[in-house]
């Protein structure tokens, strides 16, 4: 996959590799981040349910390298890494973990529910499957008003067992709507293997049988997510209908913090680790010469200490005031509203 | 001043809302050459065409979803559902996501759309096509819940609901659509806040909504002429309730009998008698009755049905024993 630097003008070859450090980038943020909302789980800080993308995480960064800031994204509640490489602000994120309310939503949603009018994030979606519908009609709108922009939508492999799924492609097939559905596989729902869920795990051709493109992609390798990913949505936003990719990945940590990770063979996740996105994705970096050991560690040094500032503003931060509980339920604010 | 039968109204209104906005559209089940399960749309696609009046295959949860998402994206859908039997396949998308999504996002993604369907029995269609779920729907925070019962609320009601930032639901009786009535030249300008008096009178208050409306009138036709003078309230808004018209007239009649077509354990009726206890306790010369639909599936055979449902005759006779 690795371009051959040799081939290109040197400034050419100056911006590939400026570009592969950014994705390298975008993945060490997003594992720092949620490294650190472990730990932050362990002492409390953090509570309810908290969803891990480690090992995911050149799946989001793939494919968001591939949107434009007028493309819309819908997520799940394994989101943390879709926000970040969506370019939702760290520290409105991690404020949202602390229920802060300088929170992406305030405090209202937590983990699972990320939101960002500003990068057009769509939230996660905690009903497996619930999105898609959103995505389908945030697609019909920029069709109806012609624009040229695409709905990028986030899901499991647990979320092609739902109806709503199978729904949602025939509806984009049907009216040939800009939807990038991107699932992500990583063969498990919770703690049931794909196998054991589903009688075909041929998820791109159940999904290509609804009459659009299906593509397998290899979800550990963030330049071939990518490379999928900009072929896929220039076909789409040149109108061309929906396409979907399955990314086949792993997650390394259990399903949630409360899972204690009875069902899977320790053996098979350490085959997955040796693939990990980022340690793989560095390595070829070096060996290509385009990154140092040293610029290596000031990436790192970088997501860390971007993870602190992050912290750090999130402790800092006022609450919201229970006085605001019913707030944004209605946008007329009224007593009356209060009181419905 | 044209008659117009509450379908009529319905289409009525729908025709002025698409002409008056781009941005509204009509998405649901053979809404388009069919004319609408039951003839509300008919003639509109002619008008509009299929981008602006369109079908949709038979998955609820993927078109009341895309309704959603169009409205978080500058659009103003009118999705239609057939009956309220069949909106519970998108229940999910409404109550997680259409109810859910501006206060779960700190107020950065509205939805203003509304959700059209009919609800409530009488026509023989058995228990899957024939249920009053409204309370359910009115139990749920974020969304605006409406029952028009008369012409004019089907004709006056569109407006304001695609007016208003927050989905709404509206539930059209399905024994309503071929009810007709006077209607002003002019548009009708109605709110969708208030519930409204359809007969002022001083021994009693019937509070009903939708297709009970009518039978709480005949109702109190039959008591005036055994001397008892009802008043007659129609919800109208169903979510939120109208507090103020509710217990202010029955702290006028100190009396009250809530009518509702779904079933008692749990209903909508439930609610109104506890909002009169707590706030007209002591103004009460009687405990507030209800009368509602039998708690069993509604069933096909014409007498069973009638048996299920709220009836003139029940609504007098509940009416007679709480007057004493």
């Amino acid at each position: 996959m690795t371009t051959p630097q040799t081939a290109m003008a040197p400034e050419v070859a100056a911006e590939v590799a400026h570009h592969r450090r950014e994705l390298l980038r975008q993945m060490l943020r997003i594992r720092r981040f949620e490294e650190r909302c472990v730990e932050l789980y362990s002492a409390q800080r953090i509570r309810g349910f908290l969803h891990l993308y480690i090992g995911e995480e050149a799946v989001a960064t793939g494919a968001m390298a591939a949107l434009t800031t007028a493309d819309a994204v819908v997520s799940t509640y394994r989101e943390h890494g879709h926000a970040l490489a969506r370019g939702v602000d760290m520290a409105a994120v991690m404020a949202e973990m602390f229920g802060k309310a300088t929170g992406c939503s305030r405090g209202r949603g937590g983990s699972m529910h990320l939101f960002d009018a500003a990068t057009r994030f769509y939230g996660g979606n905690a009903i497996v499957g619930g999105g898609l519908p959103l995505a389908v009609g945030l697609a019909l709108a920029d069709r109806m008003r012609a624009r040229p922009v695409v709905t990028a939508c986030f899901f499991g492999d647990g979320a092609v067992a739902e109806g709503e799924f199978h729904e949602c492609l025939n509806l984009a097939a049907l009216w040939r709507l800009p939807v990038l559905f991107c699932c992500e596989n990583n063969l498990y729902a919770m703690g049931t293997r794909i196998d054991r869920a589903q009688a075909s795990t041929d998820l791109t051709a159940r999904a290509a049988s609804y009459g659009l493109t299906a593509l397998d992609v290899d979800g550990m390798d963030v330049l071939a997510v990518e490379k999928t990913a900009r072929a896929a949505v220039d076909a789409v936003r040149a109108g061309g209908g929906p396409v979907f990719l399955q990314l086949r990945t792993y997650r390394f940590r259990a399903h949630s913090m409360y899972d204690p990770d009875r069902y899977r063979d320790k053996a098979e996740i350490a085959r997955w680790r040796q693939r990990d996105p980022i340690e793989t994705f560095a390595s070829r970096l070096r060996e290509d010469g385009v990154l140092t050991d040293s610029g290596l560690a000031d990436l790192d040094a970088a997501a860390v200490a971007e993870v602190d500032a992050a912290v750090a503003a999130a402790e800092a931060a006022p609450i919201e005031p229970v006085a605001d509980l019913t707030r944004f339920l209605y946008t007329d604010h009224t007593p009356e509203a209060r009181d419905a | 001043m044209p008659e117009l039968t509450y379908r009529e109204a319905m289409r009525a209104a729908i025709r002025e809302a698409m002409r008056a906005d781009d941005r509204v559209f009509l998405m649901g089940e053979d809404v388009g050459p069919y004319g609408g399960s039951f003839g509300v749309s008919l003639g509109l696609l002619e008008e509009f065409g299929p981008d602006r009046i369109r079908d949709t295959p038979l998955s609820e949860s993927a078109f009341v979803g895309a309704g959603i998402g169009a409205a978080m994206n500058g659009m103003r859908p009118i999705v239609e559902i057939m009956t309220v039997n069949f909106s519970l396949l998108a229940l999910d998308q409404i109550l997680n996501n259409a109810a859910t999504l501006r206060h779960m996002s700190g107020g950065q993604f509205s939805v203003p759309m509304v959700i059209r369907m009919t609800t409530g029995a009488g026509r023989q269609l058995a228990a899957q096509h024939s249920h009053s779920l409204e309370g359910w729907y009115a139990h749920i925070p974020g969304l605006r819940v409406l029952a028009p019962a008369t012409v004019a609320d089907a004709r006056g009601m569109l407006a304001p609901a695609l007016a208003d930032p927050d989905p709404v639901i509206i539930f059209e009786h399905g024994g309503l659509y071929n009810v007709a009535g006077q209607l002003p030249e002019d548009p009708v300008r109605v709110d969708i806040a208030t519930a409204a008096v359809r007969r002022a009178g001083r021994d009693v208050t019937v509070i009903a909504y939708g297709g009970t409306v009518g039978k709480a009138l005949a109702a109190a036709d039959t008591l005036a002429g055994s001397g008892i003078d009802a008043e007659v309230i129609d919800l109208r808004v169903l979510r939120p309730l109208d507090d103020v018209t509710i217990v202010g007239s029955v702290r006028r009649t100190h009396r009250a009998v809530v009518v509702d077509e779904g079933w008692r354990s749990g209903s909508l009726a439930a609610e109104v008698t506890a909002r009169i206890t707590e706030q007209a306790f002591y103004d009460l010369d009687a405990p507030v009755a209800r009368v509602c639909s039998a708690e069993v599936p509604i069933p096909y055979a014409r007498q069973l049905e009638e048996a299920a449902l709220p009836q003139p005759a029940g609504i007098a006779a509940a009416v007679r024993d709480v007057v004493g």
